[in-house]
């Protein structure tokens, strides 16, 4: 199986879809002539033309407007915003029109288009550069919001995301773009709303998407050493998230701890944690702990930044409070 | 959605041939200029085209106060000359679409009154299955994109879809109709950015009825002259008189021609006035408007324009203009009677058409 | 001004009281240094008098009830006076909050009403025959008990149980309350490990491991019918000596009685039996089982459980079988084994152990018995000690049957032997008792004909 990057593994999956279904274009800042802020879009350019690979203006209320009159008459758009910081200025569009257009029309008009781009934070890009969005679009019924973790399922899920004939809210990662992994060759598509078991063992549950599915594959290999053995549930999509997933894994371990980037309060995680206490509240052998950004904006400095993320070191320690270790 | 077959624009009247028709008239007057490309028959659709959305709306009101019609109403009256001049002129694959004071549009493009009236109603038979109500009337059938409710956000959208015409090599046009308080939004300006710049056959109208809510113009805007935006965007642009229904067919004729031939987006300003409140939760007059004021603009009712020009040119008797009047509230009374039996939607399609299962 | 009436230490060394007889009722009016109750001691007979004045507004403690000192067993008060909080408070039938440590100390009685204290009978009067003096008294109260007795706290429901030892509520987790259910565990019997003394999984599964048996559970419910049993209550004498006795060797005073069988004769039986057919054959187990039961219903202090305050004999008899299973180990029991044909005991037993390994087993089948037997003969053992059910009373631990030389009447003799070993709560049980039981234990195998008649 071939390894790829995060990022070839995107740019695999719009070029197959671009040659699929020629329906299907392409636009945002950059997208084009730079091929692509972070080169997702690299090549497509020269391969597919200027109607197809569209340069905008810095306009993202008005181009994700574009695309959903594109998609309103036909046409499958992907919009792309360099970063989904600057998605707050299109969220009318994406919001209002997008995820609500085929219920308040009456089922008369259908939104096949994708909005993506990297989500979260980097590296020292600051306060206005590092917000992790989803759980203010999973919050929205007529969306679908995937958060790929890995490059096979970048891959698989973007091109789901494209035949979809619903809004799908695609959110990528820079942190992710150089990451390597295997993925399959050719028509592999992942279907949205389904999780999967990226580890196994039956200790303790780790629900997790997108960056920190690998700060729980670190987790989980350490933990190994020591005999702790952890569920990594990777949830692929948020909305809709694979309760069922959610549960298989509670119900065998008995105690959970929810990883997210983002912030606490009315985070993901959050979500996660109320279907727990739902569908398992009986199989649970200790309170669900979540693991989350700091209740902060995000600084600058190095220091700062770091101890404001979550990382392996604060998961592990909620994964042994629960276990009741320490 | 409409559960009739479409409605022709207008009903047209069984014509007796008169000495009257095609102006040649007895009493040897000339037509005026503006009659020119248009017919007798026309001209009465028109007419009656504006008149049902008249006592259409009247209609509404009416039922509003009574409670039948629940949320936001945002009334039509005293802008139909545009409605009607512009439906007139574009083609069934052309596409419309507007803000939230959209039931005028929506019957000048031929939705069924009675399917309108159901959507407002909240009845299950209405044009978006009483899922959408007054301000999002959608009717794929007609290419009627929506009935948005947010100032501005549809204008992006219509370059949208003049950017698919342009992908397609296809050559309709979408025409967006928003009010002068929008063009300070940045979807606005954001919107015909992007339609100049890539030439997309979008022809922007803005219905100047010099109120946006509660705020005249002079309050919001610090240059009044809204067209002035168009040379800011490299566009065409003109201003006509709105409550003028041949004028507003002339504007368009050009704006139609250039974004068909020349791939090229029009900005046309159509001066108007609306004789109800913002809403039917806003007064008449007598707040930010004066009733002196109201009464002088209610002298250039667009229908009054119209009749008048027809009864001067010998081509309608006050009969005939009472029977297309009534003809009118017939079908508005019809559409209301028809919207009152409905039944509401069932309630399983609270769930419905949130997602579509299909994809591609 | 409500005065709380408590169990006062009554005497230097006093724990706790029974309260024989209350000398007044409620709605009594009482006064200062009026006689309320009798209690008795450890020592002797006293008298609880109140120290305030008022109405004798509610008795908390029955007849009979022992409580641990300090528990809250009346209330005085105005006639029209809201005790609700004070009484909602006895509820928690919490430790005592000044155990007495000192003789001193425990001269002032406890946090009695705003009266001064009386001196109390002189330690020294009345006392029975006690070897040692009552060591000091480091260790934590006895476990203690509501003053009156409710009815069984409901299971796997945290927040509506009464509050146990500490006045707060019992925490448990629902996994762990789930589990306690399953396996028939009084969550009230356990100390919980998570944080605030949460319940947690281990601690379920622990205690299962160490044979907590269900408390106030079906089980025991089963076992508590009337006729089935007869109580014999146990004398201030003899608790004391139980208290000593635990104190000095863990929770449970046990001592072991070994014995040697001869079970050739069994043996023999056996072989006859599996000549007739497979459905008469029978396992030494099951001979042992059979032989157990027909032992205890002549030994019936034997069949007994140890209940704190008194011993239970039980008239029926339900002996518990231990088995191996993967994780662990489960103790299904076979009810009436004593009326159950070698044939009845040897199927049954076969079943439960099959079920057991297949965790198929119902908590009402490996609850309830009165008496246990565990065999690892078949695991190469000659011999064990087996460590006691609590609450029951004694465990007879079976080796395998091997083939050893003996001499017998001068004459060197090979025959198949097979060693015993009984665990005895000398509470319950003492060396004689044991002995005896095990004599009868050892005639039925060595006649194994008796076991079929």
């Amino acid at each position: 199986m071939a390894v790829l990057t995060y990022r070839d593994a995107l740019t695999q999956a719009l070029r197959e879809e671009l040659q699929r279904d020629d329906r299907v274009f392409l636009m945002g800042e950059e997208v084009a002539q730079y091929n692509g802020a972070y080169k997702v879009s690299k090549g497509l350019l020269d391969e597919f033309g200027p109607m197809r690979i569209v340069d905008t203006p810095i306009t993202e209320l008005g181009f994700a407007g574009v695309g959903v009159g594109a998609a309103m008459v036909g046409l499958r758009p992907i919009v792309e915003f360099m970063t989904w910081n600057f998605a707050l200025l299109a969220l009318d569009e994406v919001v209002n029109a997008a995820a609500k257009m085929h219920y308040m029309s009456g089922g008369q008009y259908k939104m096949p288009m994708v909005f993506r781009g990297p989500n979260g934070a980097a590296l020292q890009l600051s306060a206005q550069h590092s917000q992790a969005w989803e759980s203010w679009l999973a919050h929205i019924p007529g969306l679908k919001v995937c958060t790929p973790g890995t490059p096979a399922d970048a891959k698989g899920l973007l091109k789901s995301a494209i035949r979809d004939d619903n809004p799908v809210v695609f959110l990528e990662g820079e942190m992710l773009y150089n990451v390597k992994g295997e993925v399959p060759e050719g028509e592999h598509i992942i279907p949205i709303g389904v999780a999967e078991l990226k580890r196994e063992g039956d200790h303790c549950s780790v629900i997790t998407h997108g960056k920190m599915v690998l700060v729980a594959m670190r987790v989980a290999d350490d933990l190994a050493k020591e005999g702790i053995n952890i569920d990594v549930v990777d949830l692929r999509t948020v909305r809709p998230m694979d309760v069922e997933a959610i549960s298989r894994s509670v119900q065998k371990t008995n105690r959970a701890v929810v990883l997210e980037e983002g912030w606490e309060i009315c985070g993901m995680g959050s979500q996660v944690v109320d279907f727990i206490q739902r569908e398992c509240f009986d199989d649970l052998d200790a309170p669900v702990l979540r693991v989350h950004q700091e209740d902060v904006p995000m600084p600058y400095a190095k220091n700062l930044e770091r101890a404001a993320k979550p990382d392996a070191g604060k998961t592990i320690a909620a994964i042994r409070k629960v276990m009741y270790l320490d | 959605m409409s559960t009739e077959t479409k409605r022709p624009v207008t009903q047209k009247p069984k014509d007796k041939p008169t000495a009257r028709n095609n102006g040649a008239d007895g009493t040897g007057k000339e037509p005026p200029k503006e009659f020119a490309g248009t017919t007798p028959e026309l001209r009465r659709e028109l007419l009656h085209s504006m008149l049902l959305q008249r006592r259409f709306e009247e209609r509404c009101a009416e039922a509003y106060a009574l409670g039948k019609i629940g949320g936001f109403c945002h009334l039509y009256i005293g802008q139909e000359a545009i409605s009607t001049g512009v439906m007139s002129m574009i083609r069934p694959d052309d596409y419309v679409i507007t803000a939230y004071r959209d039931h005028g549009q929506a019957l000048a493009r031929g939705i069924s009154p009675r399917a309108i009236m159901a959507e407002l109603f909240g009845r299950d038979a209405g044009v978006s299955g009483g899922k959408g109500g007054s301000m999002h009337l959608f009717d794929s059938q007609t290419n009627f994109l929506g009935g948005h409710g947010i100032v501005g956000s549809h204008v992006p959208i219509a370059a949208g879809v003049g950017f698919a015409i342009k992908y397609r090599r296809g050559n309709q046009v979408c025409v967006c109709f928003f009010g002068e308080a929008a063009v300070n939004i940045g979807a606005f300006h954001e919107a015909l950015n992007m339609a100049s710049l890539w030439d997309l056959p979008v022809i922007f109208i803005i219905e100047n009825n010099r109120y946006g809510m509660g705020t005249a113009i002079s309050r919001s805007t610090a240059n009044e002259d809204v067209l002035v935006r168009a040379k800011g965007y490299r566009m065409e642009g003109e201003t006509v008189d709105g409550q003028d229904v041949f004028a507003v067919r002339e504007s368009m004729t050009r704006a139609i021609e250039r974004a068909r031939k020349e791939k090229r987006p029009t900005l046309i300003e159509m001066k108007t006035y609306r004789f109800m409140g913002h809403s039917m939760s806003d007064a008449v007059s007598g707040t930010y408007r004066t009733k002196d004021e109201l009464e002088e603009n209610m002298k250039r009712d667009p229908i009054l324009l119209l009749h008048n020009k027809m009864y001067e040119a010998g081509e309608l008797t006050e009969g005939e203009m009472h029977k297309i009047d009534d003809e009118a509230k017939a079908i508005a009374q019809d559409a209301w009677d028809f919207a009152d039996a409905s039944p509401e939607p069932p309630l399983e399609k609270l769930y419905t058409d949130v997602y579509t299962d299909t994809s591609s | 001004m409500a005065t709380k009436v408590v169990m006062e230490a009554l005497s230097p060394t006093m724990e706790e009281g029974r309260l024989v007889k209350w000398n007044k009722n409620e709605g009594d009016q009482v006064k200062s240094g009026d006689v309320l109750a009798e209690v008795e001691t450890d020592k002797a007979v006293m008298e609880l008098v109140a120290r305030g004045d008022g109405v004798l507004r509610k008795r908390l403690a029955n007849e009979g009830d022992a409580s641990p000192v300090g528990t809250l067993i009346a209330v005085i008060a105005g006639a029209d006076e809201n005790i609700d909080s004070i009484v909602a408070s006895a509820g928690a039938a919490s430790a005592p909050a000044t155990a007495p440590a000192q003789p001193a100390q425990a001269a002032q009685g406890t946090e009695a009403g705003s009266a001064p204290s009386e001196a109390p009978a002189p330690p020294q009067q009345k006392a029975p025959t006690q070897a040692p003096s009552a060591p000091p008294r480091p260790t934590p109260p006895a476990p203690p008990r509501p003053p009156s007795a409710p009815p069984a706290p409901p299971r796997g429901n945290g927040a509506s149980r009464p509050a146990p030892a500490g006045g707060g509520r019992q925490r448990s987790s629902p996994l762990a309350r789930r589990l306690a259910t399953e396996k028939g565990i009084h969550l009230g019997a356990i100390q919980g490990t998570g944080p605030g003394g949460r319940i947690v999984k281990r601690d379920i599964e622990n205690a299962k491991a160490a044979g907590v048996a269900a408390g106030p559970s079906a089980a025991a419910e089963r076992l508590a019918t009337e006729g089935d049993f007869k109580d014999v209550p146990l004398t201030q004498i003899r608790k004391t000596i139980a208290r000593r006795l635990a104190e000095s060797n863990g929770p449970v005073p046990t001592f072991f009685l070994t014995a040697e069988f001869d079970a050739t004769r069994a043996a023999e039986l056996r072989t006859q039996l599996l000549e007739m057919g497979e459905e008469y054959k029978v396992s030494f187990n099951d001979i042992v089982i059979r032989a157990v039961a027909l032992a205890l219903a002549e030994h019936p202090e034997v069949n007994a459980h140890w209940l704190g305050d008194k011993i239970r004999h039980f008239n029926r008899i339900h002996v518990a079988m231990a088995v191996a299973v993967e994780d662990g180990l489960i103790t299904p029991v076979l009810f009436d084994a004593d009326r159950m044909t070698l044939w009845d005991i040897s199927g049954k037993a076969r079943d439960l152990a099959k079920r057991a390994r297949e965790r198929k087993l119902l908590p009402e089948e490996y609850t309830g018995s009165t008496f246990s037997v565990s065999n690892l003969g078949m695991f190469g053992i000659d011999q064990f000690t087996a460590i006691i059910n609590p609450p029951e009373a004694g465990i007879l631990a079976i080796g395998g049957v091997e083939e050893k030389p003996i001499v017998a009447d001068g004459q060197l003799e090979v025959r198949q032997r097979m060693r015993v070993t009984m665990s005895c709560d000398h509470r319950v049980i003492d060396g004689a008792t044991g002995a005896k039981f095990l004599q009868t234990v050892r005639r039925y195998i060595e006649n194994p004909l008796s076991l079929i008649i």
